[in-house]
C-alpha cells in the first residue's frame, strides 16, 4: 500500500502518535505504531482481534500510558496520565458498551458529576438549567427529543447520541468510537452516519473502529490498518474498498502448529441439526463433526461462538432442533445431560467458569465426578489424592501440590487444569472456547499437542478461536460465524486467511459447503 | 481452621475471666441453663450457618418459632393429639418451609434476604393471628409429660438440648467436612458458576440447604417452645435470627459465602451465650446486652479484618 502524502507544511494533524510502544506481562502488544488525524476527518482503523486497536485508543483516552514513543495534540507534545486529562484535552471515547445511568434523564447523564447548581451550602441541582444548557448540543446532532426524557426510554443508537452530545458538551474535537454500530439495527447505523457528517462539517474529528468493512466504505474518509501490534499501511477515500482491507488486516506468515490426523473419518459422528442460541434467535445452526477432526471455529468477537458453545453445552439450552450423537438424537436441557453424554466445555472464561480458583487444584480436579472418589457419600480423600497426583503427571501441570489453590497456578496450568478435568471422563466431544487466550507460547504448544492427541483418539474436537493463525495451524476444518450464523465451512486447504477474514466480515462467498 | 481455634481461645480466656469475677459461673445450675441456651441456639445456627455458606442467607428462623411454636399449641393443648404425631407434624412443615424458601431461592432466583425476610413477616403475622396475639401457655403438659421431659430435662446432668447440638453438630460436620455433598456446598458458595459448569445441579445443592435449615429450626422451635413454656406470638424468637447469622460469622463463616466450619458456629453460638450470662453475672444492667453483644461481634470481625489486611 502507498503511503499517501498527507502531511504537508500547512496541514498539521491535530492529533500525531509516534513509535508508541505497550508490553502486558510480557505481550509485546504495540510495537511502536504511528497514528495521526487531521481535522475534520473521519479515520477508520481496522485490525484482527489482538492487533492493538483499542490499546492504542486507550492510550488517547487516558486509561493506558505508552511504555514509549510520544503523543502530540496540535503540535505540541502532551501525556495522557488519567480519563480526566483525555477529556480536558478534547477527546471524547464513545466506548462499545455505553456507560449510561438509565435511572437519570437524558440531561443529567451529560452533566453527571458537574451539574449545575443554586448558590448556597445545599448545592441543589439546578435541574431546569441542566435542561437548557443540554439543548442546544442535542439539537446539533438532530435529535428531537427532550432532555428531560429518562435515559431508560431511549434505544441503543439514542443513547449512543446522548453519548456523543455529552462528548461535544465536553468540547471534544476528537471522537473515538469503539464499534459504535455493534448493536445498531441498518436505519439507526444510517442515523449515525448522517450524525457523524454533521460533526465533520463541524471540525471534530472522528476515529471510527469497526469490524464492519461494508460500514466503512461508506464513511470514512481514510484507513489506517494495524496487525500484530504494529502498522500495516493505511488507504486513502480512493482506495478504500473491502479487498484492500482485508488485506491489510492479513497477510502473515502462517506458523505451523498442524499435525497430520492420524485417523480422520467421515463419520460425521456429530450432527448438529437447526438449533437456536437465544442471542440469536433467529439463526438456525446446522454443522457436523466427524471423530478423528478438529473442527475450527472461529469468527470476530460477538459473532455468536461462545452462545453455541453454551447451547451444545446445556448452559443454554436450545429448544429448537436436535443434536445427534452417533446417530442417536441426544436431549440437552442442563450441563448435566451434555456431561452425561460425554459432551465437555473449556470455557472462554477460566477464572469464572472454568475453575472455582478458591479451591484446591485436586478438588477442581474431581468436582465433576466426586461419585468415583467416594463411598456412601462420604469422600474417599486417598483415591482423591491418588487420582489428583496422577492426572497432573499426565497433563504436565506444574504445581507445588495437589492442595495448592488453582488461583494459584498460571494461566497456562489453570487452562490445563480445566482440560485435564474432563479428560479422564472418556469424553465424546470436547469443546474448547478460546482455550489459549492469555497463556505462554509452551503451554500452547502442549494444548495443541493435547487436542490433536484427543481427536486420534476418536473424540470430536470442537476448538473456538479469534485467533485465525492459530485456526489454521491446528485445525481440519473450519467453520466461520457472523452475526450468529455460519458463514462457511472450509476444509483447510480451502483456507487461506483473507479467505476466512472475508467470511468473518460477513461476505458470504463462493465457498460454502 | 485457625479462625475455629483463635476463637475457641477466646471463649476458654471469656469463661476463665468470668470465673474470676464470679466464682458462681461454674456452679452446677449455672452450667446447666448455660448448656441449655448453647444447645438450642447451636442447633438453628447451624442450619442458618449451612445456608450462609451457600453465599445466602435466613431472616425466617425467629419468625418461624413463634409460627411452629402456636402449631405446636394447638396441636397439644386443645386439640390433645398425641405428642409424637404433633412432633412429626412441626417438623413436617418446617421442612416444607424450608424447601419453600430454597424454591424461592434456587428455581426462581429470588434474592436470599427477600425471600427469607418476606417469610420472618409472614410467619410472625400467621402466629399472631393463629393465637389472636394472646399469650399461649402449655400449662403442666398434661398429656405430652415426656416431650417436655424430653425438650427440657437432662441426661447424666447434661441438658437435653446440649445432647441434642452434640448429636446434631456431628452429622452436620460430616455432612459438611466428610460428604460429597459438603464438598460441593462449600464449592457453590464460592463460585456457583463454576460448579454448574462441571455439570452439577447447583439448584438442588442449595435449596437443600434451606431445607435444613428450615428442619434444624423446627427442633429448635420444640425445643424453645417448653423452654419459655409459653409463646408470646408478637416476641417469642425475634431476633433470634441475628444470633444466629452473628454466631455464624463468629465462627467463620463470610457472607459471601463458601467459608465456614461446624465446629465454628458451634462456639460461636456458645460465645455469645456466655456473653449473655456475662452481663448477667457482673451485674450489668441487662438492657445493655443487646450492646454488648454487638460491640463484641462488632470488634472481633474488625480484628479480623485488619489481620486479614496485614498479611
Amino acid at each position: 500500500m502507498e503511503m499517501p502524502a498527507m502531511d504537508s507544511e500547512f496541514d498539521q494533524p491535530v492529533l500525531s502518535m509516534h513509535g508508541i510502544q505497550k508490553h502486558f506481562a510480557g505481550v509485546h502488544a504495540l510495537r511502536g505504531v504511528d497514528f495521526k488525524i487531521y481535522a475534520a476527518e473521519v479515520v477508520a482503523l481496522i485490525g484482527e482481534n489482538g492487533a492493538g486497536k483499542s490499546t492504542l485508543m486507550k492510550m488517547l483516552g487516558g486509561i493506558y500510558q505508552p511504555d514509549a514513543g510520544e503523543i502530540c495534540f496540535n503540535g505540541r507534545t502532551v501525556s495522557i496520565p488519567n480519563v480526566r486529562h483525555s477529556i480536558e484535552l478534547g477527546i471524547g471515547f464513545i466506548h462499545q458498551e455505553l456507560n449510561v445511568m438509565d435511572n437519570l434523564d437524558i440531561a443529567g447523564n451529560m452533566y453527571l458529576g458537574r451539574e449545575p447548581v443554586y448558590g448556597g451550602a445545599l448545592r441543589l441541582i439546578d435541574k431546569k438549567k441542566m435542561i437548557n444548557m443540554a439543548r442546544p448540543y442535542l439539537e446539533r446532532l438532530g435529535f428531537t427529543l427532550s432532555p428531560a426524557t429518562p435515559m431508560k426510554e431511549l434505544s441503543i443508537a439514542q443513547q449512543q447520541i446522548v453519548e456523543i452530545a455529552k462528548a461535544l458538551s465536553l468540547n471534544a474535537c476528537i471522537l473515538i468510537m469503539d464499534e459504535p454500530t455493534s448493536s445498531l439495527t441498518q436505519s439507526e447505523t444510517q442515523m449515525l452516519f448522517k450524525t457523524m457528517q454533521v460533526l465533520r462539517s463541524t471540525g471534530v474529528s472522528i476515529v471510527y473502529i469497526s469490524h464492519r468493512l461494508g460500514e466503512i466504505e461508506v464513511c470514512a474518509d481514510r484507513v489506517v490498518g494495524l496487525r500484530d501490534g504494529a502498522n500495516s499501511g493505511q488507504l486513502s477515500r480512493e482506495e478504500i474498498t473491502h479487498d484492500n482491507m482485508v488485506r491489510l488486516m492479513v497477510g502473515r506468515q502462517i506458523k505451523n502448529n498442524y499435525c497430520i490426523p492420524q485417523r480422520k473419518t467421515e463419520d460425521k459422528a456429530l450432527k448438529v441439526d437447526r438449533i437456536k442460541t437465544s442471542a440469536w434467535p433467529k439463526h438456525e445452526l446446522s454443522f457436523e463433526a466427524s471423530r478423528g477432526e478438529i473442527l475450527g471455529i472461529t469468527g470476530l468477537v460477538g459473532s455468536g461462538r461462545t452462545e453455541l458453545a453454551c447451547t451444545l453445552f446445556g448452559v443454554d439450552p436450545s429448544e429448537n432442533g436436535c443434536i445427534y450423537l452417533d446417530g442417536r438424537k441426544i436431549h440437552i436441557q442442563s450441563v448435566s445431560d451434555a456431561v452425561n453424554h460425554g459432551i465437555y466445555l473449556v470455557p472462554e472464561d477460566r477464572r469464572n467458569t472454568g475453575l472455582v480458583v478458591d479451591m484446591s487444584v485436586m478438588e477442581n480436579l474431581t468436582l465433576p465426578r466426586m461419585d468415583f472418589h467416594c463411598r456412601a457419600g462420604m469422600i474417599d480423600r486417598e483415591s482423591e489424592v491418588s487420582f489428583a497426583q496422577n492426572q497432573c503427571r499426565e497433563s504436565g501441570i506444574k504445581t507445588a501440590a495437589v492442595h495448592t489453590l488453582a488461583k494459584n497456578l498460571s494461566g497456562g496450568n489453570q487452562q490445563k487444569v480445566v482440560l485435564s478435568k474432563w479428560l479422564s471422563l472418556n469424553p465424546q466431544v470436547m469443546i474448547l472456547d478460546e482455550p489459549t487466550r492469555g497463556i505462554d507460547i509452551g503451554s500452547k504448544t502442549e494444548i495443541y499437542k493435547t487436542l490433536r492427541k484427543l481427536s486420534d483418539m476418536g473424540v470430536i474436537v470442537l476448538m473456538i478461536s479469534s485467533d485465525m493463525e492459530e485456526v489454521l495451524g491446528v485445525c481440519d476444518r473450519i467453520m466461520v460465524m457472523y452475526e450468529g450464523r455460519i458463514t462457511g465451512i472450509l476444509e483447510r486447504k480451502d483456507c487461506t486467511e483473507e479467505r476466512l477474514m472475508n467470511l468473518a466480515v460477513g461476505k458470504i462467498s463462493e465457498c460454502r459447503n | 481452621m485457625k479462625k475455629t481455634i483463635g476463637l475457641f481461645i477466646i471463649f476458654i480466656l471469656l469463661c476463665i475471666f468470668l470465673t474470676i469475677m464470679n466464682p458462681r459461673f461454674l456452679s452446677v445450675t449455672n452450667l446447666q441453663n448455660l448448656a441449655r441456651v448453647v444447645g438450642m441456639f447451636g442447633i438453628f445456627s447451624i442450619g442458618v450457618g449451612l445456608v450462609i455458606i451457600t453465599g445466602g442467607i435466613d431472616l425466617s428462623v425467629g419468625s418461624l418459632f413463634a409460627f411452629l411454636g402456636i402449631v405446636l399449641y394447638f396441636l397439644l393443648v386443645p386439640w390433645h393429639i398425641p405428642w409424637p404425631l404433633a412432633v412429626i407434624v412441626v417438623l413436617a412443615a418446617a421442612l416444607l418451609i424450608g424447601l419453600f424458601h430454597g424454591f424461592l431461592v434456587s428455581k426462581l432466583k429470588i434474592q436470599p434476604f427477600i425471600a427469607t425476610l418476606c417469610g420472618m413477616l409472614i410467619y410472625r403475622g400467621l402466629a399472631q393471628f393463629m393465637a389472636s396475639d394472646a399469650t399461649k401457655g402449655f400449662g403442666y403438659s398434661e398429656g405430652f409429660e415426656r416431650l417436655n421431659q424430653l425438650s427440657t430435662g437432662t441426661q447424666l446432668g447434661v441438658p437435653m438440648p446440649f445432647i441434642l447440638l452434640i448429636v446434631i453438630g456431628f452429622a452436620a460436620w460430616i455432612l459438611l467436612h466428610q460428604s460429597v455433598y459438603g464438598r460441593y456446598l462449600l464449592a457453590v458458595g464460592r463460585n456457583e458458576q463454576g460448579v454448574r459448569y462441571s455439570g452439577i445441579n447447583t439448584n438442588r445443592i442449595i435449596l437443600f440447604a434451606y431445607v435444613i435449615s428450615g428442619f434444624l429450626s423446627g427442633i429448635s422451635a420444640i425445643l424453645l417452645a417448653f423452654y419459655s413454656n409459653a409463646i408470646a406470638p408478637s416476641s417469642h424468637g425475634s431476633f433470634y435470627e441475628l444470633y444466629a447469622i452473628a454466631a455464624a460469622v463468629l465462627g467463620g463463616c463470610s457472607l459471601r459465602g463458601g467459608e465456614g466450619s461446624i465446629v465454628g458456629i458451634i462456639v460461636g453460638a456458645a460465645l455469645l451465650q456466655v456473653l449473655q450470662n456475662l452481663v448477667n453475672l457482673l451485674g450489668i444492667p441487662s438492657s445493655l446486652n443487646y450492646a454488648v453483644m454487638g460491640g463484641v461481634i462488632l470488634t472481633s470481625v474488625v480484628i479480623d479484618q485488619v489481620v486479614k489486611r496485614n498479611k
